[in-house]
């Protein structure tokens, strides 16, 4: 009996040893499809405590993230800015491939928090509260930032990434910039490449790329022709001395938006 | 010799006796917990939704295939030698493998119409979900442009259900039909259920971190020998239970390719496999 025990141990340890190069193979094969990608960290383990950590090292990362984001969501309800933004960050870091938590964590931080921070009543100096808007806005750019490190395969978070640049920072420049990746992703909405050339006719300096990238995104088909991109190359047309028998927005039909 | 028909046999013995203990009874908690989990979240957005729908759920379906693979597995052994039914049925002509492989088929079976039921259920609710979503994002819309409402539309399509989950059901199915196999192998020379199942429950735990300790033992680093052979050892006897955990990335929307999947349930049915012949070789030698 003990004899078969010790001889059932050998050769699981043989056949362990059989399969390591398997095993290491489909981890580099799991990792370069983006799965097991997620860091368990000692810095996670203060986080989420012993408990949430050993859920998360038996496989349960997604189930302890939701329950986590259901906090952050108490948390909003009762205006715990700080609190939420350590929940985000723990959620982000159990699934760094979930661009729903990106993405709203990014929005709670950037607008609702950065809002909330330039109106707090408890705070008298305009100095401070808008230095804590800018914090919060830049904390929803960082979400978003590590999210596309995460994700570099899905054009969804440039695309956040450009809104916020365009209406929290007005940084036109990195806003064309950010919806131009985006529109280079084949499963991209159509009206990002439109987002980025109107972003990139405030650019300054870029007028003229600009005015020919939207005038290739007019020529490329009926779906593109929108009054506002039309109106654009139209005014563009005027600021940019463009020749009459070179303007293609000249005939077209009535633009009003 | 027919040797499938005694194997089929105890197999469908066994199912029927593990339905009979009202093993489907945990159904109704799964069903409580996502219908209540999806009544609960509609104060989300509907992304919010159908993320945390689809963590809970497999994550439950994990818990549960996993649960039923360890508790029914540890169980029966015991319990055949309790109620004497092994004797009778050993003093027959059935070999020792059959009656251990009708046994790991019956509860395989049982892990089988469990998954199924609860996919099942779980994609009811998706599905219930999506229509209620969409609905309201129908009656949000009017007067809106074609365009914007079929963008709409896909918005919410997509965030709630894509192919991929069914390959990550799958993983969930056979990670748990490997635990009942290891299982099998503890108890083959285990004395006791509590045991068995204590020490199952221990290489659940350890088989998450078989990953980590082979990384950390192949990867050379120059350390005293004895502080790698912890490492060397947790790498060569335990089951890489991580690789088995592709639902966390899947929920999150990544896309499972198909040779990944393949390999994946290749690997399980290997250590499936293997477990159960290793079962089969200790239990051959056991006195009853």
């Amino acid at each position: 009996m003990n004899g078969r025990k010790f001889l059932a141990i050998g050769l699981l340890g043989a056949f362990g040893a059989a399969i390591l190069p398997l095993q290491s193979l489909l981890q580099v094969e799991a990792q370069a499809a983006h799965f097991r990608k997620a860091g368990l960290s000692i810095d996670l383990r203060e986080r989420i405590g012993q408990a949430g950590f050993l859920a998360a090292l038996s496989g349960f990362r997604s189930p302890l993230a939701a329950i986590l984001w259901i906090k952050a969501h108490t948390a909003w309800e009762n205006t715990e800015w700080g609190r939420m933004a350590g929940l985000f960050e723990t959620v982000t870091t159990l699934q760094p491939r979930s661009l729903t938590y990106w993405d709203m964590a990014a929005w709670h931080m950037a607008w609702n928090a950065s809002v909330a921070a330039l109106q707090n009543e408890k705070q008298p100096s305009e100095a401070l509260r808008v230095r804590a808007q800018r914090a919060y806005i830049q904390l929803g750019k960082d979400f978003l930032e590590r999210g596309i490190s995460n994700n570099p395969d899905r054009p969804e978070l440039h695309v956040q990434l450009g809104v916020l640049l365009r209406d929290k920072l007005e940084d036109h420049c990195a806003a064309a910039n950010e919806f131009f990746k985006a529109a280079q992703f084949p499963d991209a909405p159509p009206y990002v490449a439109r987002f980025a050339g109107y972003e990139m006719a405030k650019c300054p300096g870029r007028e003229r790329e600009a005015y020919h990238y939207l005038r290739q995104l007019y020529q490329a088909g009926e779906k593109q022709r929108l009054p506002t991109l039309i109106n654009l190359l139209r005014k563009m047309e005027n600021d940019l001395d463009i020749p009459q028998a070179d303007r293609v927005a000249s005939g077209a039909e009535s633009l009003e938006d | 010799m027919n040797t499938s028909g005694p194997t089929l046999a105890i197999a469908k013995n066994t199912f029927t006796e593990l339905v009979r203990q009202k093993v489907f009874f945990f159904l109704l908690i799964f069903a409580l917990l996502i219908i209540g989990n999806s009544a609960f979240m509609a104060k989300f957005s509907f992304q919010e939704q159908f993320q945390m729908l689809k963590d809970i759920s497999l994550g439950a379906m994990s818990v549960f295939t996993s649960l039923i693979a360890i508790l029914a597995t540890a169980n029966f052994l015991p319990k055949d030698m309790e109620d004497r039914t092994i004797y009778t049925l050993l003093s027959k002509p059935v070999p020792r493998y059959q009656y251990l492989l009708g046994k790991l088929l019956g509860i395989i079976a049982l892990l089988g119409v469990a998954t199924l039921l609860m996919s099942v259920l779980f994609l009811a609710i998706l599905w219930l979900r999506e229509s209620t979503v969409l609905a309201e994002t129908r009656a949000q819309l009017q007067g809106a442009s074609a365009e914007e409402i079929n963008s709409a539309v896909k918005e919410v399509t997509n965030a709630t259900f894509n192919a991929n989950l069914l390959p990550g059901i799958v993983i969930i199915f056979i990670k748990s039909t490997l635990l009942a196999s290891l299982t099998l192998f503890l108890s083959s020379f285990a004395t006791s259920s509590i045991f068995t199942i204590i020490m199952a429950a221990a290489l659940y735990f350890i088989g998450h971190l078989q990953a980590t300790a082979r990384e950390y033992w192949l990867s050379g680093v120059n350390v005293e020998w004895w502080s790698r052979l912890l490492p060397a050892l947790v790498a060569l006897l335990f089951p890489d239970l991580q690789a088995f955990n592709l639902t966390d990335d899947i929920i999150a929307g990544t896309a499972v390719p198909m040779a990944l999947f393949l390999n994946t349930a290749g690997l399980g049915i290997l250590y499936v496999t293997v477990y159960f012949a290793l079962a089969a070789l200790v239990f051959s030698g056991r006195e009853l």
